[in-house]
Protein backbone atom coordinates (compact mmCIF):
# COMPACT_ATOMS: atom_id res chain seq x y z
CA UNK A 1 0.00 0.00 0.00
CA UNK A 2 1.44 3.52 -1.01
CA UNK A 3 1.86 5.36 2.66
CA UNK A 4 -1.45 7.55 1.83
CA UNK A 5 -3.65 4.83 1.61
CA UNK A 6 -2.65 3.18 5.03
CA UNK A 7 -6.07 2.75 6.91
CA UNK A 8 -7.15 2.89 10.60
CA UNK A 9 -10.61 1.92 12.58
CA UNK A 10 -11.20 4.59 15.50
CA UNK A 11 -11.71 2.66 18.38
CA UNK A 12 -12.67 3.03 22.23
CA UNK A 13 -12.74 1.04 25.50
CA UNK A 14 -14.22 3.38 28.29
CA UNK A 15 -15.01 1.13 31.30
CA UNK A 16 -16.24 2.57 34.80
CA UNK A 17 -14.76 0.97 38.23
CA UNK A 18 -15.93 0.75 41.53
CA UNK A 19 -12.50 -0.29 43.44
CA UNK A 20 -12.36 -1.44 46.46
CA UNK A 21 -10.42 0.84 49.37
CA UNK A 22 -10.29 -2.10 51.96
CA UNK A 23 -10.14 -0.80 55.71
CA UNK A 24 -6.64 0.46 56.31
CA UNK A 25 -6.89 3.01 52.99
CA UNK A 26 -10.48 3.84 54.45
CA UNK A 27 -9.20 4.59 57.73
CA UNK A 28 -6.26 6.75 56.44
CA UNK A 29 -8.74 8.74 54.27
CA UNK A 30 -10.80 9.29 57.15
CA UNK A 31 -8.35 10.28 59.23
CA UNK A 32 -7.83 12.74 56.42
CA UNK A 33 -10.92 14.43 56.95
CA UNK A 34 -9.57 15.40 60.60
CA UNK A 35 -6.47 17.01 59.18
CA UNK A 36 -4.52 14.16 60.76
CA UNK A 37 -1.97 12.15 58.59
CA UNK A 38 -1.69 8.62 59.84
CA UNK A 39 0.70 6.02 59.17
CA UNK A 40 1.30 2.12 60.01
CA UNK A 41 4.41 0.51 62.41
CA UNK A 42 5.47 -2.80 61.51
CA UNK A 43 6.16 -4.67 64.64
CA UNK A 44 8.85 -6.76 63.20
CA UNK A 45 10.84 -4.21 61.07
CA UNK A 46 9.56 -1.11 62.81
CA UNK A 47 9.47 0.90 59.94
CA UNK A 48 6.49 3.52 59.88
CA UNK A 49 5.29 3.80 56.13
CA UNK A 50 2.93 6.31 54.71
CA UNK A 51 0.73 5.85 52.94
CA UNK A 52 -0.28 2.72 55.43
CA UNK A 53 -0.37 -0.72 54.78
CA UNK A 54 -2.73 -3.40 56.07
CA UNK A 55 1.09 -5.43 55.97
CA UNK A 56 4.59 -5.16 55.83
CA UNK A 57 6.05 -5.56 52.02
CA UNK A 58 8.86 -6.68 53.50
CA UNK A 59 7.90 -8.98 56.11
CA UNK A 60 4.77 -9.52 55.12
CA UNK A 61 3.14 -9.21 58.75
CA UNK A 62 0.20 -7.64 59.36
CA UNK A 63 0.54 -3.48 59.95
CA UNK A 64 -2.43 -3.07 62.68
CA UNK A 65 -0.63 -0.08 64.99
CA UNK A 66 -1.46 3.30 63.72
CA UNK A 67 0.81 6.29 64.18
CA UNK A 68 0.58 10.15 63.56
CA UNK A 69 3.48 11.08 61.47
CA UNK A 70 4.69 14.95 61.05
CA UNK A 71 2.15 17.52 58.63
CA UNK A 72 5.82 18.95 57.75
CA UNK A 73 8.98 16.86 55.52
CA UNK A 74 12.03 16.48 53.71
CA UNK A 75 11.37 16.79 49.60
CA UNK A 76 13.50 13.55 48.67
CA UNK A 77 13.17 13.85 45.00
CA UNK A 78 10.48 15.95 42.79
CA UNK A 79 9.70 16.44 39.33
CA UNK A 80 8.02 19.43 36.87
CA UNK A 81 5.28 17.98 34.43
CA UNK A 82 4.88 20.12 32.17
CA UNK A 83 2.93 17.40 29.70
CA UNK A 84 -0.38 16.47 28.55
CA UNK A 85 -1.52 13.48 28.14
CA UNK A 86 -5.09 11.28 28.23
CA UNK A 87 -6.92 11.45 31.52
CA UNK A 88 -4.36 13.52 33.48
CA UNK A 89 -5.54 14.60 36.80
CA UNK A 90 -3.88 17.58 38.17
CA UNK A 91 -3.60 20.89 35.63
CA UNK A 92 -0.12 21.42 34.11
CA UNK A 93 2.32 22.49 34.81
CA UNK A 94 2.62 20.67 38.82
CA UNK A 95 5.61 19.46 40.19
CA UNK A 96 4.92 15.93 41.74
CA UNK A 97 7.25 14.76 44.97
CA UNK A 98 8.65 12.24 47.53
CA UNK A 99 7.89 14.05 50.45
CA UNK A 100 9.49 11.62 53.84
CA UNK A 101 7.36 13.16 56.13
CA UNK A 102 8.50 13.11 59.66
CA UNK A 103 8.32 10.48 61.56
CA UNK A 104 8.05 8.19 58.98
CA UNK A 105 10.40 5.84 57.16
CA UNK A 106 8.98 6.15 53.17
CA UNK A 107 8.03 8.75 50.79
CA UNK A 108 4.84 9.86 50.28
CA UNK A 109 3.63 11.02 46.76
CA UNK A 110 2.21 14.63 46.26
CA UNK A 111 2.07 17.71 44.73
CA UNK A 112 4.60 21.25 46.04
CA UNK A 113 2.00 24.05 45.05
CA UNK A 114 1.07 27.42 46.57
CA UNK A 115 3.23 29.51 43.99
CA UNK A 116 3.51 30.55 40.67
CA UNK A 117 4.86 27.40 38.74
CA UNK A 118 4.63 28.45 35.28
CA UNK A 119 8.64 28.86 35.21
CA UNK A 120 10.57 26.02 36.17
CA UNK A 121 13.44 28.02 36.62
CA UNK A 122 11.81 29.73 39.19
CA UNK A 123 10.09 26.69 40.53
CA UNK A 124 14.00 25.73 41.09
CA UNK A 125 14.80 28.64 42.78
CA UNK A 126 11.36 27.79 45.74
CA UNK A 127 11.69 23.46 45.09
CA UNK A 128 14.94 22.04 46.86
CA UNK A 129 15.42 18.85 47.14
CA UNK A 130 16.38 18.09 50.99
CA UNK A 131 13.93 21.05 51.72
CA UNK A 132 11.20 21.61 53.90
CA UNK A 133 7.65 21.23 53.04
CA UNK A 134 4.41 21.29 55.04
CA UNK A 135 0.74 20.17 54.70
CA UNK A 136 -2.18 22.40 53.10
CA UNK A 137 -5.10 21.25 53.91
CA UNK A 138 -8.44 21.30 51.35
CA UNK A 139 -10.83 23.22 52.62
CA UNK A 140 -13.52 20.71 51.44
CA UNK A 141 -13.15 16.97 52.29
CA UNK A 142 -14.09 14.10 49.94
CA UNK A 143 -12.25 11.34 51.57
CA UNK A 144 -9.25 10.98 48.72
CA UNK A 145 -5.78 11.96 48.80
CA UNK A 146 -6.40 15.32 47.82
CA UNK A 147 -7.83 16.64 50.43
CA UNK A 148 -4.20 17.42 51.62
CA UNK A 149 -4.50 19.93 48.77
CA UNK A 150 -0.50 20.09 48.25
CA UNK A 151 2.85 20.97 50.42
CA UNK A 152 4.59 24.51 50.43
CA UNK A 153 7.88 25.34 50.97
CA UNK A 154 8.59 26.09 54.82
CA UNK A 155 10.12 29.42 55.05
CA UNK B 1 20.03 -23.83 36.27
CA UNK B 2 18.80 -27.42 35.03
CA UNK B 3 19.38 -28.23 31.58
CA UNK B 4 21.83 -26.27 28.88
CA UNK B 5 19.68 -23.93 27.30
CA UNK B 6 20.70 -22.16 23.91
CA UNK B 7 19.50 -19.11 21.70
CA UNK B 8 19.28 -20.67 18.18
CA UNK B 9 17.53 -18.25 16.36
CA UNK B 10 16.37 -14.40 16.56
CA UNK B 11 14.91 -11.79 14.73
CA UNK B 12 13.18 -8.11 15.13
CA UNK B 13 10.91 -6.10 12.74
CA UNK B 14 11.88 -2.39 11.55
CA UNK B 15 10.83 -1.02 14.35
CA UNK B 16 9.88 2.67 14.44
CA UNK B 17 5.73 4.03 13.18
CA UNK B 18 4.27 1.07 11.54
CA UNK B 19 0.84 1.32 10.54
CA UNK B 20 1.55 -0.02 7.50
CA UNK B 21 0.61 -3.25 8.49
CA UNK B 22 -1.81 -4.63 11.53
CA UNK B 23 -0.75 -6.00 14.69
CA UNK B 24 -1.06 -9.44 13.93
CA UNK B 25 0.57 -9.39 10.47
CA UNK B 26 3.98 -7.22 12.08
CA UNK B 27 3.80 -10.37 14.41
CA UNK B 28 3.84 -12.85 12.04
CA UNK B 29 6.78 -10.55 10.33
CA UNK B 30 9.38 -11.50 13.24
CA UNK B 31 7.85 -15.29 13.02
CA UNK B 32 9.09 -15.65 9.94
CA UNK B 33 12.43 -13.68 10.30
CA UNK B 34 13.17 -15.94 13.47
CA UNK B 35 12.26 -19.41 12.00
CA UNK B 36 14.50 -18.88 8.95
CA UNK B 37 17.65 -17.67 11.43
CA UNK B 38 16.97 -20.59 13.40
CA UNK B 39 16.46 -22.51 10.04
CA UNK B 40 13.47 -24.26 11.55
CA UNK B 41 9.88 -24.58 10.83
CA UNK B 42 7.08 -24.26 13.20
CA UNK B 43 6.41 -28.01 13.46
CA UNK B 44 9.61 -27.96 15.42
CA UNK B 45 8.28 -25.55 18.31
CA UNK B 46 6.91 -27.19 21.41
CA UNK B 47 5.69 -24.31 23.07
CA UNK B 48 5.02 -20.36 22.57
CA UNK B 49 5.47 -17.45 24.75
CA UNK B 50 4.31 -14.10 24.56
CA UNK B 51 4.45 -10.81 26.07
CA UNK B 52 3.61 -7.01 26.03
CA UNK B 53 2.66 -4.30 28.20
CA UNK B 54 -0.99 -3.59 29.32
CA UNK B 55 -3.54 -4.65 26.85
CA UNK B 56 -5.13 -1.11 26.62
CA UNK B 57 -1.75 0.04 25.14
CA UNK B 58 -3.71 -1.10 22.24
CA UNK B 59 -6.78 -1.36 22.96
CA UNK B 60 -7.23 -5.25 22.52
CA UNK B 61 -7.96 -7.37 25.60
CA UNK B 62 -5.30 -10.32 25.66
CA UNK B 63 -3.27 -9.81 22.42
CA UNK B 64 -2.02 -12.90 22.57
CA UNK B 65 -5.15 -14.76 21.76
CA UNK B 66 -6.21 -12.22 19.31
CA UNK B 67 -3.33 -13.15 17.53
CA UNK B 68 -2.50 -16.49 18.70
CA UNK B 69 -2.43 -17.83 14.92
CA UNK B 70 0.25 -14.87 13.80
CA UNK B 71 2.48 -16.14 16.61
CA UNK B 72 2.31 -20.12 15.72
CA UNK B 73 0.60 -21.15 19.12
CA UNK B 74 -2.55 -22.79 17.03
CA UNK B 75 -1.83 -26.67 18.14
CA UNK B 76 0.75 -25.48 20.90
CA UNK B 77 0.99 -24.45 24.39
CA UNK B 78 1.24 -20.86 24.95
CA UNK B 79 1.81 -18.63 27.82
CA UNK B 80 1.86 -15.29 28.06
CA UNK B 81 4.27 -12.93 30.30
CA UNK B 82 3.61 -9.62 31.74
CA UNK B 83 5.92 -7.35 33.71
CA UNK B 84 5.66 -3.88 32.08
CA UNK B 85 9.11 -2.50 30.81
CA UNK B 86 10.66 -6.00 31.59
CA UNK B 87 8.75 -8.46 30.11
CA UNK B 88 10.92 -8.81 27.06
CA UNK B 89 13.54 -10.62 30.07
CA UNK B 90 10.33 -11.99 31.80
CA UNK B 91 9.40 -13.68 28.72
CA UNK B 92 13.05 -14.58 27.84
CA UNK B 93 13.08 -16.33 30.87
CA UNK B 94 10.03 -17.88 30.92
CA UNK B 95 11.59 -19.68 27.56
CA UNK B 96 14.55 -20.78 29.31
CA UNK B 97 12.88 -21.99 32.30
CA UNK B 98 10.35 -24.44 29.89
CA UNK B 99 13.32 -25.98 28.09
CA UNK B 100 15.66 -25.72 31.20
CA UNK B 101 12.87 -27.92 33.05
CA UNK B 102 13.01 -31.21 29.93
CA UNK B 103 9.50 -30.04 29.16
CA UNK B 104 9.83 -28.59 26.14
CA UNK B 105 12.59 -28.63 23.33
CA UNK B 106 12.11 -25.88 21.72
CA UNK B 107 10.21 -23.06 22.71
CA UNK B 108 9.23 -19.64 20.74
CA UNK B 109 9.68 -16.59 22.75
CA UNK B 110 7.92 -12.90 21.13
CA UNK B 111 7.83 -9.37 22.88
CA UNK B 112 5.56 -7.09 20.83
CA UNK B 113 4.32 -3.81 21.33
CA UNK B 114 2.09 -1.12 18.78
CA UNK B 115 2.59 2.07 21.23
CA UNK B 116 1.22 4.35 18.37
CA UNK B 117 -1.85 3.20 18.08
CA UNK B 118 -2.96 4.32 21.44
CA UNK B 119 -2.06 6.56 24.16
CA UNK B 120 1.16 5.21 25.89
CA UNK B 121 1.60 7.85 28.76
CA UNK B 122 -1.52 7.29 29.90
CA UNK B 123 -1.96 3.83 29.53
CA UNK B 124 1.16 3.79 31.64
CA UNK B 125 0.57 6.04 34.40
CA UNK B 126 -2.99 3.19 34.98
CA UNK B 127 0.19 1.37 36.18
CA UNK B 128 0.13 3.01 39.30
CA UNK B 129 -2.22 2.36 42.47
CA UNK B 130 -5.50 3.93 42.07
CA UNK B 131 -5.68 5.49 45.72
CA UNK B 132 -2.22 7.30 46.42
CA UNK B 133 -0.27 7.53 43.61
CA UNK B 134 -1.86 7.87 40.06
CA UNK B 135 -3.28 11.17 40.07
CA UNK B 136 0.16 12.55 40.51
CA UNK B 137 1.46 10.34 38.03
CA UNK B 138 2.49 10.90 34.68
CA UNK B 139 3.88 8.32 32.60
CA UNK B 140 7.25 7.15 32.57
CA UNK B 141 9.02 10.82 32.46
CA UNK B 142 7.39 11.47 35.86
CA UNK B 143 8.77 8.37 37.49
CA UNK B 144 11.74 8.20 35.99
CA UNK B 145 13.01 12.32 36.66
CA UNK B 146 12.45 11.71 40.15
CA UNK B 147 14.63 8.20 40.16
CA UNK B 148 17.51 10.84 38.56
CA UNK B 149 16.89 13.62 40.90
CA UNK B 150 16.82 11.37 44.07
CA UNK B 151 20.52 9.91 42.65
CA UNK B 152 22.26 12.79 41.78
CA UNK B 153 21.59 14.21 45.10
CA UNK B 154 22.23 11.22 46.97
CA UNK B 155 25.68 10.81 45.53
CA UNK B 156 26.03 14.92 45.38
CA UNK B 157 26.38 14.44 41.46
CA UNK B 158 26.80 18.24 40.24
CA UNK B 159 23.89 19.28 38.00
CA UNK B 160 26.21 20.42 35.25
CA UNK B 161 28.27 17.23 35.15
CA UNK B 162 25.57 15.07 35.50
CA UNK B 163 24.21 16.88 32.68
CA UNK B 164 27.08 16.73 30.77
CA UNK B 165 27.37 12.62 31.37
CA UNK B 166 23.90 12.37 30.17
CA UNK B 167 24.43 14.27 26.90
CA UNK B 168 27.01 11.86 26.15
CA UNK B 169 25.56 8.76 26.84
CA UNK B 170 22.75 10.16 24.34
CA UNK B 171 25.44 10.92 21.65
CA UNK B 172 27.11 7.86 22.19
CA UNK B 173 23.67 5.96 21.54
CA UNK B 174 22.39 7.86 18.53
CA UNK B 175 25.91 7.33 17.30
CA UNK B 176 25.48 3.40 17.57
CA UNK B 177 22.18 3.45 16.05
CA UNK B 178 23.47 5.08 12.94
CA UNK B 179 24.85 1.20 12.81
CA UNK B 180 22.03 -0.75 13.60
CA UNK B 181 19.58 -1.66 10.32
CA UNK B 182 16.54 -2.16 12.74
CA UNK B 183 16.85 1.02 14.89
CA UNK B 184 13.66 3.72 15.08
CA UNK B 185 15.85 7.16 15.56
CA UNK B 186 18.72 6.83 13.38
CA UNK B 187 20.17 10.53 13.42
CA UNK B 188 23.40 11.70 14.90
CA UNK B 189 22.85 14.12 17.53
CA UNK B 190 25.40 16.70 19.03
CA UNK B 191 26.20 17.03 22.96
CA UNK B 192 24.47 20.97 22.50
CA UNK B 193 21.89 19.12 20.45
CA UNK B 194 20.67 17.25 23.11
CA UNK B 195 21.64 20.09 26.01
CA UNK B 196 19.28 22.66 23.91
CA UNK B 197 17.11 20.03 23.34
CA UNK B 198 12.94 21.00 24.56
CA UNK B 199 12.09 20.06 28.76
CA UNK B 200 10.52 17.00 29.01
CA UNK B 201 10.25 16.61 32.45
CA UNK B 202 13.69 19.03 34.34
CA UNK B 203 16.52 17.91 34.00
CA UNK B 204 15.51 15.28 31.13
CA UNK B 205 15.07 17.00 27.80
CA UNK B 206 13.39 15.55 24.67
CA UNK B 207 17.01 13.63 23.24
CA UNK B 208 16.84 12.10 26.78
CA UNK B 209 14.06 10.12 25.98
CA UNK B 210 13.12 7.10 24.03
CA UNK B 211 11.07 7.28 21.37
CA UNK B 212 7.51 5.64 21.19
CA UNK B 213 7.88 2.31 18.67
CA UNK B 214 6.01 -0.09 17.11
CA UNK B 215 8.06 -3.15 16.52
CA UNK B 216 8.54 -6.89 17.64
CA UNK B 217 11.01 -9.31 18.59
CA UNK B 218 11.11 -13.06 18.26
CA UNK B 219 14.16 -15.40 20.06
CA UNK B 220 14.15 -19.00 20.10
CA UNK B 221 15.22 -20.92 23.20
CA UNK B 222 16.54 -25.31 22.36
CA UNK B 223 18.42 -27.74 24.10
CA UNK B 224 22.26 -29.00 24.43
CA UNK B 225 20.81 -31.61 21.87
CA UNK B 226 18.68 -29.85 19.76
CA UNK B 227 20.93 -27.05 19.51
CA UNK B 228 23.97 -28.30 18.61
CA UNK B 229 22.07 -30.23 15.96
CA UNK B 230 20.63 -27.64 14.57
CA UNK B 231 22.45 -24.75 14.90
CA UNK B 232 26.55 -24.09 13.96
CA UNK B 233 26.97 -21.19 16.11
CA UNK B 234 24.54 -20.98 19.05
CA UNK B 235 24.50 -18.69 22.49
CA UNK B 236 24.43 -20.12 25.57
CA UNK B 237 22.43 -18.57 28.42
CA UNK B 238 24.91 -18.91 31.61
CA UNK B 239 22.73 -16.34 34.15
CA UNK B 240 19.37 -15.31 34.72
CA UNK B 241 18.18 -12.92 37.49
CA UNK B 242 14.68 -11.05 38.35
CA UNK B 243 13.91 -8.83 41.30
CA UNK B 244 10.89 -7.13 42.36
CA UNK B 245 10.12 -4.23 44.98
CA UNK B 246 7.34 -2.66 46.47
CA UNK B 247 4.90 -0.95 44.16
CA UNK B 248 4.91 2.37 46.16
CA UNK B 249 7.67 4.65 44.73
CA UNK B 250 9.09 5.88 48.08
CA UNK B 251 9.09 2.71 49.94
CA UNK B 252 12.65 1.67 48.59
CA UNK B 253 15.53 3.62 47.60
CA UNK B 254 15.89 3.83 44.09
CA UNK B 255 18.88 5.58 44.03
CA UNK B 256 20.81 1.81 44.38
CA UNK B 257 18.11 0.33 43.19
CA UNK B 258 17.92 -2.87 44.71
CA UNK B 259 15.76 -5.12 42.33
CA UNK B 260 18.31 -3.77 39.68
CA UNK B 261 21.53 -4.86 41.87
CA UNK B 262 20.18 -7.94 42.81
CA UNK B 263 18.92 -9.08 39.51
CA UNK B 264 22.51 -8.76 38.47
CA UNK B 265 24.11 -10.28 41.91
CA UNK B 266 22.12 -13.39 40.78
CA UNK B 267 22.62 -13.51 37.69
CA UNK B 268 26.57 -13.48 37.77
CA UNK B 269 26.74 -15.43 40.50
CA UNK B 270 24.54 -18.18 38.07
CA UNK B 271 27.22 -17.50 35.18
CA UNK B 272 30.40 -17.24 37.69
CA UNK B 273 31.19 -13.83 36.81
CA UNK B 274 33.40 -11.62 39.84
CA UNK B 275 34.55 -8.51 37.67
CA UNK B 276 31.75 -7.59 35.42
CA UNK B 277 33.93 -4.45 33.80
CA UNK B 278 36.87 -6.90 32.96
CA UNK B 279 34.82 -10.27 32.39
CA UNK B 280 31.66 -8.60 30.13
CA UNK B 281 32.80 -7.69 26.44
CA UNK B 282 29.50 -5.94 25.96
CA UNK B 283 26.25 -5.08 27.64
CA UNK B 284 22.80 -4.01 26.64
CA UNK B 285 21.33 -2.16 29.10
CA UNK B 286 17.25 -1.07 29.03
CA UNK B 287 17.98 2.84 28.95
CA UNK B 288 14.73 4.33 28.11
CA UNK B 289 16.42 7.42 30.18
CA UNK B 290 20.18 9.12 29.63
CA UNK B 291 20.88 9.27 33.30
CA UNK B 292 18.91 5.82 33.91
CA UNK B 293 21.78 4.28 32.09
CA UNK B 294 23.79 5.61 34.19
CA UNK B 295 22.33 4.65 37.34
CA UNK B 296 22.58 0.95 36.17
CA UNK B 297 26.28 0.91 35.37
CA UNK B 298 26.27 1.39 39.03
CA UNK B 299 23.59 -1.24 40.26
CA UNK B 300 25.53 -3.82 37.73
CA UNK B 301 28.54 -3.03 39.19
CA UNK B 302 30.53 -1.53 36.46
CA UNK B 303 31.30 1.53 38.28
CA UNK B 304 31.35 2.57 42.06
CA UNK B 305 28.22 4.20 43.26
CA UNK B 306 27.80 7.86 42.08
CA UNK B 307 31.00 7.40 39.80
CA UNK B 308 28.70 6.77 36.79
CA UNK B 309 29.29 10.49 34.92
CA UNK B 310 32.86 9.72 35.49
CA UNK B 311 33.45 6.62 33.46
CA UNK B 312 30.86 7.62 30.91
CA UNK B 313 33.05 11.27 30.46
CA UNK B 314 35.99 9.56 30.26
CA UNK B 315 34.17 6.90 27.31
CA UNK B 316 34.15 3.29 29.35
CA UNK B 317 30.95 2.34 28.08
CA UNK B 318 31.43 3.94 24.37
CA UNK B 319 31.89 1.91 21.33
CA UNK B 320 35.71 0.52 21.22
CA UNK B 321 35.91 1.24 25.64
CA UNK B 322 36.69 -0.99 27.85
CA UNK B 323 32.66 -1.90 28.27
CA UNK B 324 30.81 -1.25 25.36
CA UNK B 325 27.10 -0.58 26.57
CA UNK B 326 24.32 -0.41 23.99
CA UNK B 327 26.27 -0.69 20.74
CA UNK B 328 22.69 -1.24 19.33
CA UNK B 329 21.79 2.77 19.89
CA UNK B 330 19.37 0.21 22.89
CA UNK B 331 16.54 1.82 24.22
CA UNK B 332 17.08 4.90 23.77
CA UNK B 333 16.62 5.00 20.03
CA UNK B 334 13.96 1.99 19.59
CA UNK B 335 11.71 0.74 22.36
CA UNK B 336 8.46 -0.71 21.62
CA UNK B 337 8.06 -2.14 25.17
CA UNK B 338 6.51 -5.42 24.84
CA UNK B 339 9.30 -6.37 22.88
CA UNK B 340 12.31 -3.74 23.91
CA UNK B 341 13.66 -6.75 26.52
CA UNK B 342 13.96 -9.23 24.05
CA UNK B 343 15.73 -7.00 21.69
CA UNK B 344 18.34 -6.23 24.31
CA UNK B 345 18.78 -10.46 24.70
CA UNK B 346 18.49 -10.85 20.71
CA UNK B 347 21.40 -7.83 20.62
CA UNK B 348 23.82 -10.46 22.52
CA UNK B 349 22.99 -13.04 21.44
CA UNK B 350 24.19 -11.06 17.76
CA UNK B 351 26.97 -9.76 19.35
CA UNK B 352 28.92 -13.19 21.03
CA UNK B 353 27.82 -15.08 18.00
CA UNK B 354 29.56 -12.73 15.71
CA UNK B 355 26.42 -11.40 13.72
CA UNK B 356 26.37 -7.96 15.02
CA UNK B 357 27.41 -6.08 11.50
CA UNK B 358 28.64 -2.76 11.76
CA UNK B 359 27.58 -2.58 15.44
CA UNK B 360 29.74 -5.68 16.33
CA UNK B 361 31.43 -5.63 19.10
CA UNK B 362 35.06 -6.95 18.20
CA UNK B 363 35.44 -10.83 19.43
CA UNK B 364 32.60 -10.03 22.38
CA UNK B 365 32.41 -13.66 23.86
CA UNK B 366 30.23 -12.56 26.89
CA UNK B 367 27.09 -9.94 27.21
CA UNK B 368 25.04 -8.70 29.60
CA UNK B 369 21.28 -7.75 28.70
CA UNK B 370 18.70 -6.30 30.89
CA UNK B 371 15.08 -4.96 31.42
CA UNK B 372 13.31 -3.42 33.73
CA UNK B 373 9.49 -2.39 34.34
CA UNK B 374 6.41 -1.55 36.39
CA UNK B 375 6.80 1.86 39.09
CA UNK B 376 10.55 1.34 38.85
CA UNK B 377 9.46 -1.73 40.37
CA UNK B 378 11.50 -5.02 38.36
CA UNK B 379 14.42 -5.81 37.11
CA UNK B 380 15.80 -8.70 35.17
CA UNK B 381 19.38 -9.47 33.67
CA UNK B 382 20.42 -12.51 31.68
CA UNK B 383 24.28 -13.21 30.97
CA UNK B 384 24.52 -15.10 27.73
CA UNK B 385 28.20 -16.48 26.11
CA UNK B 386 29.35 -17.82 22.78
CA UNK B 387 30.47 -20.74 25.13
CA UNK B 388 28.49 -23.62 26.62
Amino acid sequence: MAKEEYRIIEAEAVVPYELALGGTVSNFFDYLKEEKIMGKRCRKCSRVLVPPRSFCPRCFEEMDEWVEVGQEGVVETWVYINMPFYGQVIKVPYVSAQIRLDGSDSGLTHLIAGFDLTNVNKVREIVKLGGRVKAVWSKEKKGNILDIAYFEPVK
Amino acid sequence: MGRAVAVIGTGQTKHGRRPDVSYPDMVREVIMVALEDAGITLKDVDGVVHGTMPSMMEGVSSTHLYFAEAIGAVGKPIMKVETCGSTGQSIAHCGFFWVASGMADIVLVVGSEKMNEGDSQATMTTVFDPYFQRVFAAGAPGTFTMQCMEWMYRFKIPEDKGREAAAMVSVSNHDNAMDNPYAHIRMKVTMDDVKNSRIVTYPVRLLDVCPSSDGACAVIFASEEKAKKICKKPAWIKGVGFRGEESFFGESDKSIWPSATEAAQEAYRQAGIKDPLKELDVAEIYNPFTYQEMIFCECFGFCPRGEAPDYVLKGTFKKGGELPCCPSGGTLCTNPIGATGLIRLAETVLQVTGKAGARQVEGAKIALSHAMGGVDQFNGVTIVSSNL
